[in-house]
């Protein structure tokens, strides 16, 4: 027996047989900012075969509170969470393959991996409706399970979404909940992500191990504040004509393509642009090119971060932006057209 | 009337008579939210004209986008 998995083969319910299951599932993991951190570690600990994490954002000191896998370094350095995620994971647990893809998880992308590489399991740990739409559409086109968790404050809430058998995210919610409304400003405490990444990732060994029988199945949500606790079964809101998991589905996430090119970022000040086509830039060129426009700017190997007035632009090296200190887009793409062309 | 809100008994004030009403309630008639009460799910335009009694066991969970 493998030492470092003795306690939880020790555990009836996943036993040398299911940890020989683990080994063999690759799991993607759709954001690496707080969520992301804890499912990533939980799930690269427990021994899983294949982490892919992809995730478009960079650390930032505002992270670490509660971000696990990142340290100052990182947020000095403005390393993209998809890279320093995939650093530290790979320095718990070398038996992993951690591949690191730092991009926006647009209908294209991830559609184009799931596809290819057709994992066991997608993991949400974005922080936005429109995200989580393309997940589910992806999941059920592709008959995989994908563990909805999201938090705010000291409230969070989590459920499983199994294709063929549960509802579905749209089935739902009905509509796409418009920024605004889940846009949440309203802070968060280490806490809270915890118990949501321990029911996303108690129901992710339940998968992995295949165990279906003992899946919660239940819409599960706790504040830990105010110390409430909600679970509801809701197989009833399942719908037969769904455009994702109904009888004739039309996947409607997946050809809304246009409607990622812009987004404001939940709570940050942000807005990210997509140019039409994708881009190749020379990162240390690109940063020599604003400092001789005057522009403080610094470059590592994956962005550039300049500087412009009380504005700050984040170029990746595939000529994808972060606007901060705006949530006007029309502002944002002025700035990245301008420096950009 | 006392209901047992997410497992907790608490009291609402008379002019909670419809699950809409114990939303606006808890100010969460703007969010997304799912309610159950007697272990049945109310569609949401059931919401308006599902009546609650004196012991309802209800469950809201609603949705948030961060994450
Ligand atoms: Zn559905």
């Amino acid at each position: 027996m493998n030492e470092r998995y003795s306690r939880q083969q020790l555990f009836a319910p996943i036993g040398e047989a299911g940890q020989k299951k683990i080994r063999e599932k690759h799991v993607v993991l759709i954001g690496a900012g707080a969520l992301g951190t804890g499912n990533a570690e939980a799930l690269v600990r427990a021994g899983i075969g294949k982490l892919t994490i992809i995730d478009r954002d960079y650390v930032e000191w505002s992270n670490l509170q509660r971000q696990q896998l990142y340290s100052e370094a990182d947020a000095k350095e403005r390393l993209p969470k998809a890279i320093a995620a995939k650093r530290r994971l790979e320095q718990v647990n070398s038996d992993v393959q951690i591949e690191a893809i730092v991009g926006d998880a647009g209908p294209e992308e991830l559609e184009a991996l799931v596809a290819e590489q057709r994992p066991h399991l997608l993991i949400d740990a974005t922080d936005n409706f429109d995200a989580r739409m393309v997940i589910n559409d992806v999941a059920y086109k592709y008959s995989i399970p994908w563990i909805y968790g999201a938090c705010v404050g000291s409230y969070g809430l989590s459920y499983a979404f199994i294709p063929g058998r549960t509802p579905c995210l749209y089935c739902l919610l009905e509509t796409v909940p418009q920024g605004g409304l889940t846009c949440d400003t309203a802070g968060i405490i280490s806490p809270t992500v915890q118990m949501v990444v321990s029911y996303q990732t108690a129901e992710a060994l339940k998968i992995l191990v295949e165990d279906r029988e003992a899946l919660r199945g239940k819409l599960v949500s706790f504040d830990l504040w105010t110390n409430e606790y909600a679970a509801i079964r809701i197989d009833a809101v399942k719908r037969d004509n769904c455009p994702t998991c109904g009888h004739d589905p039309s996947y409607p996430f997946l050809s809304y393509e246009q409607q990622t090119k812009t987004a404001v970022l939940c709570g940050r000040d942000s807005v990210q642009i997509r140019p039409s086509a994708r881009r190749q830039y020379d990162l240390n060129e690109l940063a020599a090119l604003f400092r001789r426009q005057g522009l403080q700017a610094e470059a590592n190997p994956y962005l550039v971060s300049v500087s412009i007035g009380d504005k700050r632009l984040v170029v990746f090296g595939d000529g994808r932006a972060l606007v901060h200190g705006t949530k006007d887009v029309q502002e944002a793409k002025t700035i990245y057209y301008r420096y950009l062309g | 009337m006392t209901l047992i809100v997410n497992g907790e008994t608490i009291t609402v004030p008379d002019e909670v008579k419809t699950v809409s009403d114990l939303l606006s309630h808890f100010r969460l008639d703007n969010k997304l939210a799912i309610v159950e009460v007697n272990v049945r799910i109310i569609q949401k335009h059931e919401y308006g004209i599902t009546t609650l009694a004196n012991g309802d066991r209800v469950e809201i969970v609603h949705f948030v986008g961060g994450g």
